[in-house]
């Protein structure tokens, strides 16, 4: 029987072994030294945060592995021995593969900074990070203050964190205004303010310089490089991004350049090496999408994607419509189609922008000047309905349209106030236009494109 | 803010302890005409008794609860112990007729109910005499400590928005000491509700002023525990108002919650008794309410004239009528969490408890076989009990209606239902009894889970695998193995509380209402994938 193996039981890996699993009978090994079952990694700050244990973020029952016939190894992978098709762990075991997969995930960027490795100092994307912040910063009497470098997802999830926890928070953020090399002003200005009112310490365009220790190694202060000011912190959180994280491919001859480099089978240079989720690297970009694209979603559909492949039915890796989502501090975040920030828009799109005059909801929809159609929305504090929004950007609908019709998307819960009226009434003023809003329409809703 | 909520929780705590230790106070004893009053009332034939009750509890010596209870309850069974002999002796000697005879001397119904009717009329002291203001010292107390404890999270939770911190971390929702504690508290609270309400009668003096303006008489033990429901309800109901204030659907549900309870279920039944009329719940369906079809009350509703016909018929429109068809439009949520007693009160005070439900496969299947065993167990009951009370016989196919009336109002009714329902809610979560027990609820949910318009949608590919929906959700249900499928979660269980979807940081999950095609979506590659490959693998 051909045995499967697969390195990383993140959401990748893990998706892919069970589609396997539907469509085979193979052998199928999950390898993983971070932890033995599989569990969510995007809910480990509720771990922290108490809304959860560790064990409500393992989305499968234990039993479920052996019910299912699949192997789960805890070892670390030191080396891939690709011409005898054996792993080799760093305990000194071996195993050996038919086809191998890898989905070794991410770990957090470190840019070379004085004392990055210092005790206190840590990123946020392994389980044994989060132990090690339990470790450091139990309580605010244990951490006086944290710092937070890098302002991403993760930075602020990080500082939402501390924040449950009444510890000080100083959020060291590169750009002018948050995450603003993805978002438009409007947005990563409301969130600005959101922050703030969380009161956490933010500083916009300030980078780190240096981590400074005490006399017992641990940390002591951090310094700001335009400012040259002294933090006093016990801990600090590296959040500026993560990278693949394949350090141990690099001697196995298969091709990397940040990540392992994959084609649109999602096949290595080498036969029968596959690489998914975070850790692989598109030779090509897919339209607009970035080469390594590092969320939860894209590594599930990668491993739907290969599992075909594998049993058979060569497939390649063709996302449809991006989709993303987050939560900064109170405020939801879902986005669907391209928007980009003001310094990434295309020639000939533009925004339609709306915010609500007292609370943090705002919506930003991107579309083309001239043929009026709809490129994306970012919509904040209000949800949307994935699959209405799936059908429009399929259906190359206008901006008009899909105004027109918003009642459709709407996906908040029952008796919330809509805004649909407000927003169609400045698109209106804006635009010289006379668009009324269309009642919601089930029969709409459900239809598919 | 801190300071108030930590005076808040001392208030509370001391308006605890004197509720409780009220129960220790007064001394009871009976004059020799109100207990031969009471004999007489009830009509009881044995001289033994009378004997007996006389020297138990015509005295000079201060007795307490306790002794009075244990001296009461010493009578009622010398004198059964002795006509049990005397039936035995003759039955021995095949002495029919003397046998026959001394059923009418043996006392039937509880010792505890004896014991509790004589002390309610024994019953001297502080309490009974300061009623107004036990009233202020207990339920005052704990409301405005309660209050004190609730309302500065306004401030100290911060801004609106889901705020679970700390959930998983506190002894007292974490099934840590604290939990424990409650547990038995409660327990215990509801085995002497039940099984000893004698020793909470002083209990019923703090509240008989009320009784009285509300019905024109004394209060009850039960009367006791529907005016603490309410009360709890309301002031945990203004926890839920501050927890979930950025939550419409919260806001709405809780509100309907508290008027159904404090006015079909208290206020209304309270106004009926006071006209002489039967006092009835007019949202308490069959088969919860179990007994609607007991002969006592089919003789009394069709005693009561125009009135309690209307009760017949409306209580049997409710069930087979009003229910499913509200379901199928709303889903069994109208019911469970915006109208139910029991819902009510696992939604506010049961709510610190919810994630507490085991999420099991395990669990689950325990579910299925125990709320469909219930259900049968009641609807076998109902067919025997009218069945003998129409045929005017004892019995159906051997079993006998007494019998299991009385073991369903043990087991189902006071265990299940009472002690286990609400008194394991720190450990095992608030819906303990809706989703193992009710047999209400698994029919509904037998409605819901194949003719209704009900679902909750997961929103196409958005899942994070995060766990928040499953957590959170007090009927056991693991709407995470929908959502992560992008499957819609249609669960006969499912009572439709809002949580899962409140607490989803990605905005995944919206109860609907919606047409039935569709309503069941299984998949497996979701969307936002290769739109072919969606096509080819979820074809089914
Ligand atoms: C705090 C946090 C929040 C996030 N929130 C979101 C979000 O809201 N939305 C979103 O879309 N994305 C989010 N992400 C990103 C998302 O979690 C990742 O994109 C996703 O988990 C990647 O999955 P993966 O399967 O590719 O890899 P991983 O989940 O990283 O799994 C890889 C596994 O392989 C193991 N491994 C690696 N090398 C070896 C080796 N040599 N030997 C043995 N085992 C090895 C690792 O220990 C790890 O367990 C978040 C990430 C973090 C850290
Ligand atoms: S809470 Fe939302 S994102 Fe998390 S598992 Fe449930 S549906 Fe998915």
């Amino acid at each position: 029987m051909e045995h499967i193996v697969i390195i990383g039981n993140g959401i990748s890996g893990v998706t892919a072994a069970r589609h396997i699993r539907k469509n085979s009978d193979k052998q199928i090994t999950i390898i993983s030294k971070e932890n033995k079952y599989f569990f969510s990694r995007t809910a480990l700050m509720y771990i922290y945060m108490g809304h959860m244990k560790f064990e409500h973020t393992q989305p499968y029952e234990n039993w479920f592995w052996e019910k299912n016939n699949i192997s789960l190894k805890e070892a670390f992978v030191a080396n891939i021995n690709t011409e005898k098709k054996v792993l080799d762990f760093s305990n000194g075991e071996h195993l050996s593969y038919d086809k191998l997969i890898i989905a070794s995930g991410s770990k957090p960027n470190k840019f070379g900074w004085p004392g990055q490795d210092l005790e206190g100092v840590m990123g946020m994307y392994h389980k044994q990070d989060l132990e090690n912040l339990e470790k450091y910063a139990p309580n605010k009497e244990a951490c006086k203050r944290a710092v937070i470098v890098g302002g991403g997802l993760i930075g602020i999830e990080l500082a939402e964190m501390l924040r449950s926890r009444d510890i000080p928070v100083t959020f060291l953020v590169r750009e002018s205004s948050f995450w603003n090399g993805v978002l438009p002003a409007q947005e990563s200005e409301m969130i600005n303010e959101h922050i703030k009112d969380h009161h956490i310490d933010l500083r916009l365009g300030a980078n780190l310089k240096e981590i400074k220790a005490d006399e017992n190694g641990k940390v002591k202060s951090i310094i700001i490089e335009e400012t040259g000011e002294e933090i006093f912190c016990n801990v600090v959180g590296l959040t500026a991004g993560v990278s693949p994280n394949i350090n141990f491919v690099k001697e196995s001859g298969i091709a990397t350049n940040r990540g392992v480099l994959v084609n649109r089978f999602l096949e290595t240079n080498v036969k029968d090496v596959y690489a998914i989720g975070d850790c692989a690297e598109q030779h090509d970009a897919i339209g607009q999408r970035r080469n390594i694209e590092a969320v939860w979603y894209t590594g599930r559909m990668m491993g739907e994607t290969l599992a075909q492949t594998i049993c058979g039915n060569k497939t390649a890796y063709k996302p449809g419509h991006w989709f993303n989502s987050a939560k900064f501090l109170d405020i939801e975040y879902q986005t669907y189609g391209w928007v980009f920030s003001e310094r990434g828009l295309k020639e000939g799109e533009t925004y339609f922008q709306w915010r609500h005059p007292k609370d943090y909801k705002c919506i930003t929809i991107s579309f083309h000047k001239e043929s009026r159609q709809f490129i994306g929305i970012n919509t904040f504090g209000i949800r949307m309905r994935h699959e209405i929004f799936d059908k429009w950007l399929t259906e190359n609908q206008s901006i008009e349209y899909v105004l027109e019709h918003l009642a459709d998307a709407n996906f908040d819960p029952e008796f919330y106030k809509l805004h649909e009226g407000e927003i169609m009434e400045k698109f209106n003023q804006e635009n010289g236009t006379n668009i009324k809003l269309q009642k919601k329409s089930w029969k709409r809703i459900f239809s598919k494109a | 803010m801190k300071a108030i909520k930590y005076t808040g929780l001392l208030l509370f705590l001391i308006g605890l302890a004197i509720f409780t230790g009220t129960i220790f106070t007064g001394s009871f004893s009976l004059t020799q005409t109100e207990l031969d009053n009471y004999i007489q009332e009830k009509g009881y034939k044995s001289e033994i008794l009378k004997t007996e009750l006389k020297n138990a509890v015509v005295t000079n010596k201060s007795l307490n609860i306790f002794e009075f209870s244990s001296r009461v309850r010493g009578a009622f069974e010398t004198s059964n112990n002795f006509y049990d002999a005397l039936i035995a002796k003759y039955d021995a000697e095949k002495n029919w007729d003397k046998k026959g005879e001394q059923y009418q001397y043996k006392v039937y119904g509880k010792p505890h109910t004896l014991s509790y009717n004589l002390a309610k009329k024994a019953g001297k002291g502080y309490v009974r005499d300061n009623a107004g203001l036990m009233w202020f010292l207990t339920f005052g107390l704990g409301i405005i400590g309660a209050l004190l404890f609730i309302l500065p999270n306004v401030i100290l939770l911060g801004k609106p928005g889901i705020k679970n911190n700390g959930i998983y971390l506190n002894s007292a929702t974490n099934r840590g000491a604290i939990a424990w504690l409650v547990l038995v508290y409660l327990v215990t609270f509801y085995l002497v509700l039940y099984f000893m309400a004698d020793y909470a009668v002083n209990w019923t003096y703090i509240l008989d002023p009320i009784s009285k303006a509300l019905n024109g008489g004394e209060a009850s033990q039960w009367f006791v525990y529907g005016f603490l429901y309410c009360v709890i309800m309301l002031t945990m109901g203004v926890r839920m108002y501050i927890k979930y204030r950025h939550n419409k659907y919260q806001i709405v549900r809780t509100t309907s919650v508290l008027f159904f309870q404090i006015v079909f279920a208290f206020l209304i039944p309270e106004i009926m008794t006071s006209l002489n009329m039967p006092g009835y719940d007019f949202k308490n369906a069959f088969p919860l309410d179990y007994d609607f079809f007991f002969d006592w009350n089919i003789e009394n509703l069709t005693n009561s004239g125009g009135i309690g016909i209307f009760i017949l018929v409306w209580g049997i429109l409710l069930t087979l009528v009003i229910v499913p068809v509200m379901v199928y439009f709303f889903g069994k949520r109208w019911y469970c969490s915006w109208v139910c007693g029991c819902g009510g009160l696992a939604e506010t005070l049961g709510d610190p408890y919810r994630q507490h439900s085991n999420k099991s496969l395990n669990a689950w299947k325990l579910e299925r076989w125990l709320i469909h065993s219930v259900l049968v167990f009641s609807l076998v009951m109902t067919i025997v009990t009218l069945y003998c009370y129409f045929s005017g016989t004892e019995s159906l196919i051997g079993i006998k209606s007494q019998w299991i009336k009385d073991t369903y109002s043990f087991l189902i009714g006071a265990w299940f239902a009472g002690v286990i329902g609400t008194g394991f809610y720190p450990i095992f979560g608030n819906r303990v009894w809706c989703r193992f027990g009710c047999p209400l609820a698994a029919y509904l949910g037998l409605v819901q889970r194949f003719k209704s318009r009900f679902r909750i949608t997961t929103n196409g590919g958005q899942c994070i695998s995060c766990g928040n929906c499953s957590t959170y959700c007090e009927q056991g249900i693991d709407v995470r193995s929908y959502a992560q499928k992008g499957e819609n979660i249609v669960r006969a269980s499912c009572v439709g509380c809002g949580i899962c979807s409140a607490v989803c940081p990605r905005g995944v999950l919206k109860l609907e209402n919606g047409p039935e095609t569709g309503r069941i979506n299984p998949t497996d590659v979701l969307l936002g994938n290769d739109v072919d490959l969606m096509q080819l693998v979820n074809k089914k």
